[in-house]
């Protein structure tokens, strides 16, 4: 390999730019750190474009990604997925909050602060097509990271392109070829290599498979799999499809509307989720199994569509569409708490786990309607483990969790 | 919808005040800069210098540059008296300035041509709607036919060939060789017969440049509205094609034809120069014409600013017609 | 020709000697092909499927795996949009009720467009026309077809904006597609193409434009409307979970033809085709506990103006040089029967497939 050759290359302006104290982050430990992110997007109106609004695009993210690991982000449309993407990117501006990359404080940097910085963290974009400029060959494409920073790897230029052509599963002889004589599959392997060019410790992509066909599709995750391995990536992978951010994960950051509502290693989070809104996702993703057709025993009707981000509800965003919202959902924002090791979840009754605000039983009338659309078995089910998790822990808060829960299947049962 | 309305109007009021203002300027500051003597423009280079000093006097050019916008502004609304020692000039309400050159003020003559410019600009956009628009749209259900291609040569020509061309050569046919018609210019108050037989050469000479226009963009907009998704859900409800065409494609397919019209009939409004050269038709064009040739500079002002209206209101209405036709637009 | 469908039409014979099907809705051998300057776009090459009423098929294929232009061809729409010179060209037969509507006169298939058979697109936002209000466009719908005033088609259309679950429908119903979101759009277009109840609905890709927990909703309604109307559903999509949430049959399409047919159990469980391995294969599943790797289709389609000689799916097939008794490579598989009404076009031996499948394929997934 000729990483090492190429690291003298570029170390001098890389160190001189103030990326001083760090070294690599070894594996597991902190890379991107992410404190209280946020981005309000202003809606200007009338002549004067006064300002009447913001958009809460993403409001108050904590997370960290560690070395080598895979953070999947998944959530619905206008949750802040790909804000967030473009936030720890530095191609948007934080309206708050800071973002550091081995430990040195990124938020702020502007264009000049940021190039030596754009080495170690590259993005992949979700739309094959239109990423990659249609009149540069992709030799141009691919190679431009290098011109940008002024690096001169070992062996030239184009042999490098060749490498990484070769390194994403492409013929490093269609070196001179043009965007359009790929398919969309090849393509988004062309933006793969870009990013991987210069040997990049992090890759934020966004939806880098969601414009593919299925069988593409398992083409590019597979390669961004072998990737990892071989050269150590770090990925913040960001997807609305629940099934590929499983698949690709070590952790997962579910969003709701510009918030962290949960956030978990892979297994806890798939097999018990906590936050209701991460449960009822999980219930509606469509399963390949005719067996199960027409089986609405498991799944959960949100009821409603998303709030708008301009003026996002009181409380627990949730609140609104949650079958197990009570009034302290409505005025008091849950944290985002890490109540079992591995997995924090901002929740007042959360699932799978003791109830964190036991005290409030009364569901409010937006509940009622929404637990109608909550299977029973889901709801028993969901009593029974939130009983056996109070027991426990204590009989104190036995009587009232067990009260609950009853109380918003009675509403389903009217039905 | 009628918030739409007034901050449109509100938009284009203060659009307008900023419109004078900057082309006072232009017209007043920037030749102080340069060094240039208003006055003297005012009243001819022949002029002697006492002379001169009067009009400066007169015309209070020699009073700071707002005082001199403000006059000019009143002078629009209440009128306004030029004054020098004992020699004063009246200018009655709409007052939009002097020419010393022809001893008489603006605005009598803007409304004493303004007519017949504005009777070119709407007579011709009548036929190159109705010509222009027709033609794009059966050459874009004729894709690639002989007719398609016919017209879309046609039309080529028609864009290619200037005004001054085709006037000619249809003055030439029709006014002096075939002699069918009288191409001489009449107001309408005098003989409507008059007036049509004087307007229809230039009308159709200016509507064949502008069909030609209309044409290739209406074809090429109906093509891509065509390829719409909601075409093909009107056409799954099982609707007629003809129904489909004229109730779902055509309405999409004037969007982008109002906004032309807007603009071009807002610069043809401020004079069609050509053409009224051309077929000898006392409109504004005529008059900024003579006027850049005599250095006339309160005329070409006047003009200038019944220009800018004229967009200005063309403009206005588009958007509001814009509205009625795009539902979306009510709510930006 | 060795298909042996249910129907027993034998593919390829000319339009008048074919007896009407009993079939409520039988395709016999559909070829849709669009002339273009590079050659003759192969889109739909040869495709034979029956739907009875009540029952759901699903059609399973890749971006350019000629199921949408199966969908337009069914409705008559396959020339939308095309005007002057180089129309699509379509072929074979297409039954609808003891209808053959390619030979048909083309108004009266218009007629039974959007009243006997109606469709629901991908994208609603894109499919409602924007300068008309939702109920504009509904009674629009209703009044083709029925000769009422235009206040009992508006009571019609809030009825049915009722019926598909949207709130304060005698409001909703002037609102303007922008002003709705897209899950609501989606269930005004199922409202829309309801409106006749017809009894063959083509939904394609109903949810593909949907977040995830909107799609289990629309699923969900599009379910249960075909209990409450019995119509035939076709449903078109790229999502082997949604058609496994919907579908009683299983059409899966790969370079404009037909490579797997049978009932959806038949299909999942017991897969004949190489190609309905490898989507299976490729797609990670949440029921399942976590596969180690996917197992992807390697390469890309075919281009529909070159596709390979014999299988279309030769070039990608990860079999192709198991050996195979008494074949030529050139000629093309046709489907045979595989099991009960399930049909695979494959020149592996039936033997040869099955072995594969149990002890190489089914294994890793």
């Amino acid at each position: 390999m000729s990483e090492n050759a190429e690291d003298k290359a570029v170390a001098a302006p890389a160190q001189s730019a103030g990326a001083t104290l760090t070294k690599d982050a070894a594996p597991g430990e902190t890379l991107l750190k992410v404190t209280g992110l946020q981005k309000h997007f202003p809606i200007k109106k009338g002549l004067l474009q006064r300002q009447v609004g913001a958009v809460h695009a993403v409001d108050g993210l904590d997370f960290e990604v560690r070395a080598g690991e895979t953070l999947g982000v998944v959530g619905e449309s206008g949750c802040g997925k790909s804000t967030m993407g473009r936030l720890i990117t530095r191609l948007l501006e934080p309206t708050g909050g800071t973002i550091e990359f081995e430990g040195k404080d990124i938020t702020h940097l502007g264009v000049a602060g940021m190039r030596p910085m754009r080495r170690d963290v590259q993005m992949v974009f979700q739309d094959p097509y239109s990423s990659l400029n249609p009149r540069h060959t992709i030799g141009t494409i691919i190679s431009a990271p290098f011109r940008l920073q002024g690096v001169e790897p070992e062996g030239g230029v184009k042999k490098e392109v060749q490498r990484l052509l070769s390194v994403v599963g492409l013929n490093p002889e269609h070196y001179n070829r043009y965007p359009h004589e790929f398919s969309g599959g090849q393509r988004q392997r062309i933006g793969i290599a870009r990013a991987l060019a210069l040997k990049p410790k992090l890759v934020v992509a966004d939806e880098p498979v969601s414009a593919l066909d299925v069988s593409i599709q398992a083409q590019v995750v597979n390669l961004l799999d072998d990737l990892q391995q071989e050269l150590g990536l770090t990925y913040v992978i960001i997807a609305h499809d629940l099934s590929v951010v499983r698949h690709v994960s070590d952790r997962i950051a579910v969003m709701y509307l510009g918030k962290i509502v949960e956030l978990a290693d892979r297994n806890s989070l798939y097999k018990a989720p906590m936050h209701p809104y991460t449960k009822a996702l999980m219930s509606a993703v469509p399963i390949p199994d005719p067996a199960r057709r027409g089986v609405k025993s498991e799944r959960i009707l949100l009821k409603g569509d998303v709030p708008s981000p301009i003026s996002p509800p009181s409380g627990c965003r949730f609140h609104t569409r949650c079958w197990k919202a009570t009034e302290i959902c409505k005025t008091t924002e849950p944290p985002l708490l890490e109540l079992r090791p591995g997995q924090r979840v901002a929740c007042h009754h959360p699932e799978n786990f003791e109830d964190q605000a036991p005290q409030d039983t009364i569901l409010l009338s937006d509940a009622k309607e929404a637990a109608e659309l909550v299977p029973d078995a889901v709801l028993e089910e969901s009593a029974e483990t939130s009983a056996a998790v109070a027991a426990e822990t204590g009989a104190a808060s036995d009587a009232t969790t067990a009260e609950k829960a009853p109380a918003g299947k009675k509403q389903a049962e009217e039905k | 919808m009628l918030a739409y309305l007034l901050r449109r109007l509100f938009a284009a009021a203060v659009m307008l005040v900023v419109i004078v203002m900057v082309v006072f300027s232009i017209f007043f500051l920037i030749p102080k800069w340069a060094g240039v003597d208003i006055a003297t423009s005012f009243v001819g280079k022949q002029a002697d210098p006492a002379a001169v000093r009067a009009v400066a006097e007169k015309l209070g050019l020699d009073d700071p540059i707002y005082a001199q916008v403000w006059e000019f502004f009143k002078g629009i609304f209440v009128g306004r008296t030029y004054a020098a020692g004992g020699d004063v000039t009246n200018c009655a309400a709409p007052c939009f300035g002097y020419s010393f050159r022809s001893e008489q003020a603006i605005w009598p003559v803007l409304t004493d041509r303004f007519p017949v410019t504005l009777g070119l600009a709407l007579g011709a956009a009548v036929l190159w709607l109705l010509f222009g628009v027709a033609a794009g749209v059966l050459s874009a259900l004729k894709r690639g036919t002989l007719w398609d291609r016919g017209a879309m040569i046609v039309a080529l020509a028609g864009v290619s060939l200037p005004i001054y061309f085709t006037g000619m050569l249809s003055l030439a046919v029709f006014a002096f060789g075939l002699k069918w018609i009288n191409a001489e210019y009449v107001p309408l108050a005098d003989s409507f017969s008059g007036w049509l037989g004087g307007m229809i050469l230039p009308w159709i000479t200016l509507a064949f440049l502008y069909a030609a226009m209309y044409a290739r963009i209406t074809r090429a907009t109906m093509m891509e509205i065509l390829g719409e998704d909601y075409i093909r859900t009107a056409r799954a409800k099982g609707l007629t094609e003809q129904v489909v065409i004229r109730k779902h494609a055509m309405r999409s397919t004037m969007t982008p034809i109002l906004t032309m019209l807007g603009m071009d009939l807002g610069a043809l409004i401020g004079g069609a120069i050509l053409t009224e050269t051309t077929f000898s038709l006392p409109g504004l064009g005529q008059a900024v014409l003579n006027a850049i040739r005599n250095q006339d500079l309160p005329v070409i002002l006047g003009v200038t600013l019944i220009t800018s209206l004229a967009v200005l209101i063309a403009n206005l209405v588009v958007d509001v017609l814009y509205a009625v036709i795009d539902p979306r637009v009510r709510l930006a | 020709m060795t298909e042996s469908t249910k129907s027993g039409a034998a593919v390829g014979e000319p339009a008048a000697a074919s007896p009407a099907p009993s079939a409520f809705l039988e395709v016999r051998d559909l070829k849709v092909h669009f002339p273009t300057d590079d050659g003759l776009v192969k889109s739909v090459d040869g495709l034979s499927f029956t739907l009875e009423k009540g029952k759901t098929l699903g059609i399973v294929g890749e971006s350019g795996s000629g199921k949408s232009v199966t969908s337009l061809g069914i409705m008559g729409l396959h020339t939308a949009g095309q005007y002057g010179k180089r129309k699509a060209q379509i072929s074979g037969e297409i039954w609808l009720n003891g209808t053959e509507l390619l030979s048909a006169d083309p108004d009266h298939v218009r007629k039974l467009r959007g009243r006997e058979m109606s469709m629901i697109f991908q994208d609603p936002l894109s499919a409602l026309h924007p300068y008309y209000t939702i109920g504009q466009q509904i009674v629009e719908a209703y009044r083709i077809h029925h000769d009422v005033d235009k206040k009992t088609a508006r009571r019609r259309a809030v009825e049915m904006l009722d019926r598909v679950g949207i709130p304060q429908p005698d409001k909703r119903v002037d609102n303007y597609p922008h002003e709705f979101s897209g899950g609501m759009r989606q269930r005004a277009m199922i409202a829309m193409s309801l409106v006749n109840n017809p009894e063959l609905l083509i939904a394609d890709e109903p949810t593909t434009a949907l977040d995830v927990t909107v799609q289990a909703q629309i699923l969900d309604l599009i379910r249960d409307l075909q209990k409450e109307f019995g119509s035939a559903v076709i449903i078109i999509t790229h999502d082997l979970g949604v058609v496994a949430e919907l579908a009683d049959d299983l059409l899966v399409m790969y370079g404009g033809r037909c490579v797997e047919r049978g009932p959806a159990e038949k299909v999942f469980y017991e897969p004949r085709h190489p190609y309905t391995w490898g989507l299976l294969g490729s797609m990670p599943r949440l029921d399942r506990d976590q596969q180690e790797r996917l197992i992807p289709v390697k390469g890309s389609p075919p281009s529909l103006i070159n596709i390979p000689s014999g299988c279309a799916f030769n070039p990608r097939c990860p079999y192709a040089d198991v050996p195979k008794d008494n074949v030529t490579r050139t000629v093309r598989p046709e489907l045979t029967e595989v099991g009960s009404k399930h049909w695979a076009a494959c020149h592996m031996s039936q033997e040869q497939r099955e072995r594969i499948w149990t002890e190489e394929i089914a294994p890793k997934l």
